[in-house]
């Protein structure tokens, strides 16, 4: 290690700090007789200490994560312009509510009149959400996007069953998100990918061909899709679903670019997830946990994930009677801690500040396109609603992708953009920068994007080599892969 | 404008910019068919949302207030305030998915250490950086199991796992084609081994087994291993109550192949159950199966050591259709939390926890032994190990767990709510939480009102 390494950029990993006799708790006195496990449990199914297990100090432990903390780009320390991820600012007051203790403390098996305010919140947050969905019922139990598509396509599946149809195709625009095919797959079906437009949304002429085919249960469509464009034929799309008796699944990934103007309700939708984790707030967490609960038509409602809240009177239960359920998909009631967030976030911004937050987003992402239309090359240019989807062609012409971009951005103190989709980009930069960000930030982005640019033209191999200021430099991802190496073990002294 | 957004002045800045006169312009591409407002109240200072969740809030009954013995998939260990300290940094928890890796060090070296964790406990050699539960971690073990041994088109699920699991698995294995057999639990609790004998076969991919199980009993692994071994299939070690593994040796010594399930009693707080903490560990050879994130070990270029997401050609983003499940984001902030807490137990934590847990359990277990044969509240598998969770028989537990309401004391979980073909009791947890004052009296309260 070089010496010339701040204290903080030395943090190795826990298990390195450990020194023999170290403790970071202390239990109450036990008060019973100690129980020697091997006077009940046979020897053989008992273990000892874990001899690798770290030896550490209160201190020790604050010290190394705070350090590790400091290593962290976050929404709290600027702009973090991840399309897709909605990175908007998480509410403190939620994280205060989050820990009263009658929330957090709650036992999920407690007796039912003992988390009247618990079912209180879930019954809130499915009315809230009917409001802004215009649907029929919502179920709040998937822990993330991905667990909400699969449970609207396992809703579908049941529905066609239940017809007496076991239809095998769903039907997934080229510009989707990785998770549409794999969680229809996980719901059983096959997939079949459609080619968008020239101008990157939803063509209904490959749609009516496919449903002409026959064996089509759904279409999984992104709205807006994933370019940041509403789907302009989107009821079109539905009607011709729905006079096949086949499903429209909308993922709501995007939700937040309309949410307070236009209702999925009456798009046709049948099913659509609200990513709670973007739309309504509640923090990444490095990774979720998210929440996905799922909106759905009449049609599915039947169908739903038991146990759902019910309302009678001023009593609130969780209800089990639901015949033609698909079941549980996860134990208990839903990721319960991020529902209280994103009810108290609706509360804290009303039915206007929603309708305002949908503004600022899709004003925000204007605004950076319109700054930088002239410096990165707009792949399909139909209007923009809350993200903008760049790629690295003018870039290219010197040898600098988007991920070297994304790396120079990371000098400039900005998070990257998503690279990763859409498919239909080459090289892309999807940049979706929130209703948080003012104007000063985003100008502030505008420059260092601007400046890259410019490198770009003039100096490639400095953006090729970026980043500079990182606490790691460019890491080598093929030998990560080659040689995996995915714990910590003991160094054989 | 609302506090969380920027102003007006901003706004006509950039209205300017973009060349309209206002922002409704932006929106011309949305249908009026589809247009609605939305009906709902006016934005909120923080006084009055902080006053609404007080309310909602008080109008639950916090455990605290109780003698608690709930268990059954959600537990009550040592919280210590250092977790939630760091777990609020925004650092952390404002931060998303570390899709690159130069400014996310924080959260994937943490991530590293987790999965450095669960190997230890699990005596496996992978884990992978968190899923969102026990019941789904399941469900990715017997969806792997299937991939791993394409043909076999049925999983056993041999003696007690927790209702909602097998429900759930219920719910994913279906579509997928997978057929589950149960295997019945004998009169000691455990796994009847001849009964899962006959369930085995060549067409078994995965058989899994909870230890501790819902009952609270712990099976014989080492047994069901060479079972599951012998028929072929893989073996899957399913844990409810991750502290256990402080004092029970885990299915990775004994030749499972997968043990997964519920991490949350690692200082993750019930939250009326959720979010909860999934993990998941396998031998190396299904590495290339596995489902969900991988942080792997590497370098840069100036060769100082550093973390990246890796083997990413399993995940959703890289194989679509073909990922090896659709999982994206999984439980992040749960696992750093819980690798905060194991952090600080270490050692010798890990064990006492465990230890003192197991040691509250034994001493309500020996009071009710004292109690007598003739008492109405008998212990279901008297002659079986249990670690901190056990069930007593009775014939109406829900008028029981009332009426030991009325005096203060949550007496556990009814398996009333479990269905059909479940011994009619409670499932009584005790950790190291539980005061002896509380056990006495739960004794005590047992004895006059059974």
């Amino acid at each position: 290690m070089s010496e010339t390494r701040t204290l903080r950029e030395r943090e190795g990993l826990i298990f390195e700090r450990s020194s023999a006799g170290r403790v970071g708790y202390q239990l109450p006195p036990l008060e019973v007789p100690a129980a020697d496990p091997a006077a009940t449990v046979p020897a053989g199914l008992l273990r000892g200490e874990i001899a690798d297990l770290p030896e550490v100090s209160e201190v020790d432990v604050v010290r190394h994560f705070t350090r590790l903390s400091k290593w962290n780009y976050s929404v709290d320390e600027g702009l973090y312009p991840l399309g897709s991820c909605t990175m908007k600012y998480n509410p403190r007051i939620n994280e205060e509510i989050v820990r009263l203790s009658g929330l957090a403390q709650l036992h999920p098996l407690q007796p039912e009149e003992q988390v009247q305010g618990a079912l209180a919140v879930m019954w809130e947050l499915e009315q809230a959400l009917l409001a802004v969905t215009g649907m029929a019922r919502v179920t709040l139990q998937p822990a993330a996007g991905a667990h909400g598509e699969l449970t609207g396509m396992l809703m579908i599946r049941k529905a066609l069953l239940a017809r007496g149809e076991r239809r095998r195709k769903v039907l997934i625009p080229d510009s989707a998100h990785g998770t549409n095919p794999a969680s229809a797959v996980f719901a059983g079906f096959e997939t079949v990918e459609i080619a968008s437009t020239p101008r990157g949304t939803l063509d209904l002429g490959a749609l009516a061909r496919h449903l002409d085919g026959g064996d089509v249960a759904a279409l999984m469509v992104t709205v807006p899709n994933t370019l940041g464009v509403f789907e302009p034929e989107i009821v079109e799309a539905a009607a011709m679903l729905h006079s096949k008796g086949a499903f429209l699944y909308m993922d709501g990934a995007n939700l937040n670019a309309f949410v307070g103007i236009a209702l999925p309700g009456k798009m046709g939708a049948d099913a659509l997830h609200i990513n709670l984790h973007k739309t309504f707030s509640t923090p990444h967490g490095g990774g979720g946990p998210g929440a996905g609960p799922v909106a759905v038509s009449p049609a599915l409602a039947p169908y739903l994930p038991v146990p759902t809240v019910e309302r009678t009177g001023d009593r609130y239960a969780l209800s089990y009677d639901r015949p033609a359920t698909i079941g549980k998909v996860r134990g208990f009631y839903g990721n319960f801690a991020m529902l209280v967030r994103a009810l108290a976030y609706i509360r804290s911004l009303g039915g206007d500040g929603l309708r305002s937050m949908a503004e600022g987003a899709v004003l925000n992402a204007n605004y950076l396109r319109a700054r930088l239309a002239g410096d990165y090359h707009l792949p399909y240019d139909g209007p923009s609603l809350h993200e903008v989807v760049f790629d690295d062609s003018i870039q290219a012409a010197a040898g600098v992708k988007n991920i070297d971009i994304a790396k120079r951005l990371l000098d400039y103190g900005f998070h990257p953009p998503t690279m990763s989709f859409p498919l239909i980009v080459h090289g892309a930069l999807m940049i979706e920068p929130t209703e948080s960000e003012g104007i000063d930030e985003l100008d502030a982005f505008v420059a260092a994007m601007r400046a890259i640019a410019r490198e770009s033209r003039e100096e490639p191999e400095l953006v090729k080599g970026a980043p500079y200021s990182t606490p790691v430099q460019r890491l080598d991802e093929v030998r990560a892969a080659r040689q995996p190496v995915l714990r910590w073990r003991r160094p054989a002294d | 404008m609302h506090r969380y957004q920027a102003g007006e002045g901003d706004r006509r800045a950039m209205l300017e910019a973009v060349g309209c006169s206002t922002v409704d312009e932006l929106f011309s591409t949305i249908p009026a068919a589809v247009r609605g407002a939305l009906d709902l109240p006016p934005a909120q200072s923080e006084e009055e949302v902080r006053r609404e969740f007080w309310a909602l809030a008080s109008a639950n009954a916090a455990p605290e207030c109780f003698a608690s013995f709930l268990g059954a998939g959600v537990y009550r260990h040592v919280t210590p305030a250092v977790a939630d300290a760091l777990l609020q940094r925004g650092e952390f928890f404002t931060a998303y998915t570390p899709y690159q890796p130069e400014v996310s060090q924080g959260t994937l070296q943490a991530i590293f250490e987790f999965q450095s964790y669960v190997c230890q406990l699990t005596e496996l050699d992978v884990a992978n950086a968190s899923l969102y539960d026990g019941a789904t971690a399941v469900v990715e073990a017997v969806l792997m199991a299937a991939r791993t041994l394409p043909g076999r088109r049925r999983a056993v699920v041999a003696g007690a796992l927790h209702p909602d699991w097998r429900a759930v698995l219920a719910t994913y294995c279906e579509p997928m084609g997978l057929a589950i057999t149960d295997v019945a639990w004998g009169g000691d609790g455990r796994v009847d081994l001849e009964a899962l004998a006959h369930a085995l076969g060549d067409d078994v991919c995965a058989v899994v087994v909870a230890s501790p199980n819902a009952l609270g009993v712990i099976e014989d692994l080492p047994a069901l291993a060479r079972a599951i071994a012998a028929a072929g299939a893989l073996g899957v070690h399913a844990v409810a109550e991750a502290t256990s593994l402080g004092m029970l040796a885990p299915g990775g010594r004994f030749g499972f192949d997968v043990v997964c399930g519920e991490l949350q009693a690692f200082g993750i707080p019930a939250a009326f159950g959720g979010p909860l903490l999934g993990f998941f560990a396998a031998r190396q050879q299904h590495l290339r199966q596995m489902p969900g994130r991988l942080i792997g070990e590497t370098a840069d270029a100036g060769g100082r050591r550093g973390y990246v997401l890796t083997l990413s050609t399993r995940e959703q983003h890289i194989r679509r259709a073909k990922a090896t499940s659709n999982i994206c984001t999984n439980h992040g902030l749960m696992a750093l939390a819980a690798t905060i807490v194991i952090s600080l137990l270490g050692k010798k934590g890990v064990r006492e926890v465990a230890l003192a847990s197991h040691a509250k359990a034994e001493y309500v277990k020996t009071g009710l032994r004292a109690q007598g044969a003739g008492h109405r509240v008998q212990l279901a598998f008297p002659d079986s190990p249990t670690y901190d969770e056990f069930l007593v028989l009775h014939d109406d537990p829900d008028g029981l767990l009332a009426r030991l309401k009325g005096e203060g004391i949550l007496g556990g979980v009814s398996t009333s709510r479990f269905g059909a073909g479940w011994p009619r009791g409670i499932l009584i947890a005790a950790t190291e939480r539980n005061t002896r004052e509380e056990c006495d009296r739960l004794l005590a309260a047992l004895g006059r009102l059974a």
